[in-house]
């Protein structure tokens, strides 16, 4: 981040300014240049000529003009990663403006989405996004937690190194997978659940979250999968706020006689609250735009629905679905304009949660979380 | 008092308890996934998958061909264009760069990695499919370098800060200039791990599926033309789970072991340079 070696590099040439060169001091060096030939070999010698360029007595290039290129080359990269930035916002915004024009911002509140009447409204897909991400970080929350709870002061440590390497592997499963996963082994599995809770004799089926028709597919499934997606995510930053918590903080636990649990309750969970929520809030960001997964299994219905087993669409799955096949421009617009609603909601949680994480960093030299 | 230290320690087991319940719940998924995939993919698994073309839907048989070159050429290109911009933009920052400016690229690095892949795919078909004016293989190569390259900065960047300035220092000592410096002992020594980020970089937008909807689109036939539509793996077993067809499901098994097995094997790849290059410098 910081770049000690232009530092350095000012320094080493104000060094070397300081210092005589060899021609200054008239000492003999093995590095003046050859001999000049004799006189009357030079065809054009003017009389007061200026000093010659330095010349390496090896015959390699002194790189100066090779320094500026290079130079020039890796910041035209940086500048394509900052200019990244830029263009994914100048095109989306542009991109939606046709949809923007037509609809207005109301469309974000309105819940009719109807390609073939022109009608565009945002609001189903974002309860959508909203509820299936708002039960992913419910069970992955918890469960991250108390998983690396586990394997940073409870397992020995070879078990808790090839628990976190399972879990790594599983970060490393593509989303098009799981979903696969999903429709056939995850759903039907989710149904039969639903049919226990339908046929349950307490009634279960008139509690509004768990009303509806048992259909495997919908809210609670994608809400699963979500779940599976952000664990790793969250298991492996609470793991390192964990690891970060200092050795004293444990001791003094332990002086006052707690319990492992105790020390782990009372004192060193209190000491990452604040780093784990960051993580969350990460996580939160990249389940958000989750697409391929949540597609295959939510059921694909707009539909502003309570209940965990009904049918749903998220802003990321429709865009999927519709955009190949949407009958006009203005559609495509209006799904580029759903595009940029992800865009703008990652992009926020991502700067909040990295400049807390900076902010904590600098208050009190706890968790480092930058991965 | 001994009472109430009886009822500590129990409650203490059991909470310990529940996080180890934890622990476990948190691998089942992974067993599950990878149990299902062998017992499904395990029966899919045959030369026709590597050498013959999809057959019309119904008919029994047919490969996947077309997919897996496909997603070859489609990553290959991605990978030529995400990776040396994101080594350039990882030099530029921790050999040239002031620290303000370092510190933004890097905070925009985090913010870009941290961007959906759909709303990549969008930004490439807004910039390549449009102007165009149809589906290609080469757009298809655009998101994915899009998704590649913060990965790649972040990655490298780290890599080139674990190398001691001492070393800079002996380069600039010898009067070495600056891009030998940055090339020859910066990068050098730090190749091992910008390797295996490369390697977990491109493991990670082989799978990419959401931005290939509308960027590579997709093609049922055999072509390597940058320029026209291509099948690509995941977006084929996509295609193939959501179909109505017995037989196209146990292709997309087939097309999900392919897959993994070549993500797992780039992540134990990865690893074991990592595990060779720390041995190497111990012994």
């Amino acid at each position: 981040m910081d770049a000690p070696n232009a530092a350095t590099r000012e320094r080493t040439q104000a060094k070397l300014a300081r210092m005589p060169f060899p021609e200054d001091t008239q000492a003999p060096s093995p590095w003046v240049a050859p001999p000049a030939p004799p006189e009357e070999i030079r065809l054009t010698a003017p009389a007061s000529e200026p000093r010659p360029p330095h010349v390496d007595p090896f015959g390699r290039s002194t790189g100066r003009s090779a320094d500026r290129i290079f130079r020039l080359a890796t910041g035209a990269c940086a500048a394509m990663i900052a200019g990244l930035i830029v263009l994914v916002v100048v095109f989306m915004v542009s991109g939606s403006m046709p949809a923007f024009k037509d609809h207005g911002l109301g469309a974000l509140l309105s819940p009719a989405w109807d390609p073939t009447n022109q009608k565009y409204g945002a609001l189903t897909f974002l309860f959508g996004t909203a509820y299936t991400s708002l039960i992913g970080m419910a069970i992955a929350l918890p469960l991250g937690v108390l998983t690396a709870v586990a394997l940073v002061e409870i397992l020995p440590k070879g078990l808790a190194k090839a628990l976190s390497l399972a879990v790594e592997l599983l970060a490393a499963i593509p989303s098009v997978l799981l979903g696969l996963w999903g429709i056939f082994e995850l759903v039907p599995l989710v149904r039969k659940f639903e049919i226990y809770i339908y046929r349950s004799p307490l009634g279960l089926k008139h509690l509004p979250i768990f009303s509806g028709s048992p259909l495997g597919v919908g809210f609670l499934a994608a809400g699963l999968l979500l779940a599976i997606m952000a664990l790793p995510f969250i298991l492996s930053v609470s793991r390192e706020v964990l690891l970060q918590v200092p050795k004293s903080q444990r001791e003094a636990a332990y002086a006052l006689g707690a319990t492992r649990w105790q020390a782990i309750r009372r004192f060193i969970l209190p000491y990452s609250w604040k780093g784990i929520f960051g993580a969350s809030l990460l996580g939160l960001a990249r389940v958000l735009g989750e697409t391929m997964a949540v597609t295959m299994v939510i059921g694909n219905t707009p539909q502003i629905k309570a209940s965990l087993f009904a049918s749903g669409y998220t802003l990321a799955s429709v865009i999927a679905n519709e955009f190949t096949e949407a009958p006009s421009d203005l559609a495509i617009s209006a799904l580029i304009s759903l595009g940029l609603i992800l865009l703008l909601l990652s992009v926020a949680l991502n700067a909040a949660a990295r400049i807390m994480l900076i902010y904590l960093n600098h208050s009190q030299g706890a968790p480092q979380v930058a991965k | 008092m001994s009472q109430s230290h009886q009822l500590r320690k129990l409650h203490g087991h059991i909470m310990e308890g529940v996080c180890l319940l934890a622990a476990l719940a948190a691998v089942i998924p992974l067993f599950a996934f990878l149990w299902h995939l062998v017992a499904m993919g395990a029966g899919a698994f045959s030369p026709a998958l590597f050498t013959q073309l999809p057959l019309p839907p119904g008919e029994v048989g047919g490969g996947l061909r077309n997919a897996i070159q496909g997603s070859l050429l489609v990553v290959g290109i991605a990978t030529m264009i995400g990776i040396p911009v994101g080594l350039g933009a990882a030099v530029f920052m921790s050999e040239f760069a002031k620290p303000s400016i370092a510190s933004g690229l890097r905070f925009s690095c985090d913010v870009l990695s941290g961007v959906p892949s759909i709303v990549m795919g969008l930004l490439a078909f807004q910039m390549v499919v449009r102007p165009m004016h149809h589906f290609s293989a080469f757009s298809g190569s655009v998101a994915l370098a899009f998704i590649m390259m913060p990965v790649v900065v972040i990655t490298t960047q780290e890599m080139l800060r674990l190398v001691p300035h001492s070393l800079r220092e002996a380069g600039h000592a010898l009067g070495i200039p600056a891009w030998r410096i940055a090339s020859s002992i910066s990068l050098r020594a730090a190749a091992p791990g910008i390797l295996t980020g490369a390697i977990l970089a491109i493991s990670r937008i082989a799978g990419e599926t959401a931005p290939m909807l509308f960027t590579a689109f997709g093609n049922p036939f055999m072509s390597m033309d940058p320029k026209a539509p291509i099948a690509t793996l995941p977006h084929t077993i996509f295609t193939y789970a959501i179909s109505p067809y017995e037989d196209w499901h146990r292709l997309a098994w087939g097309g999900a072991l392919i897959l993994v097995l070549g993500i797992l094997g780039a992540t134990l790849l990865s690893r074991f340079i990592l595990w060779w290059h720390q041995r190497s410098l111990n012994s």
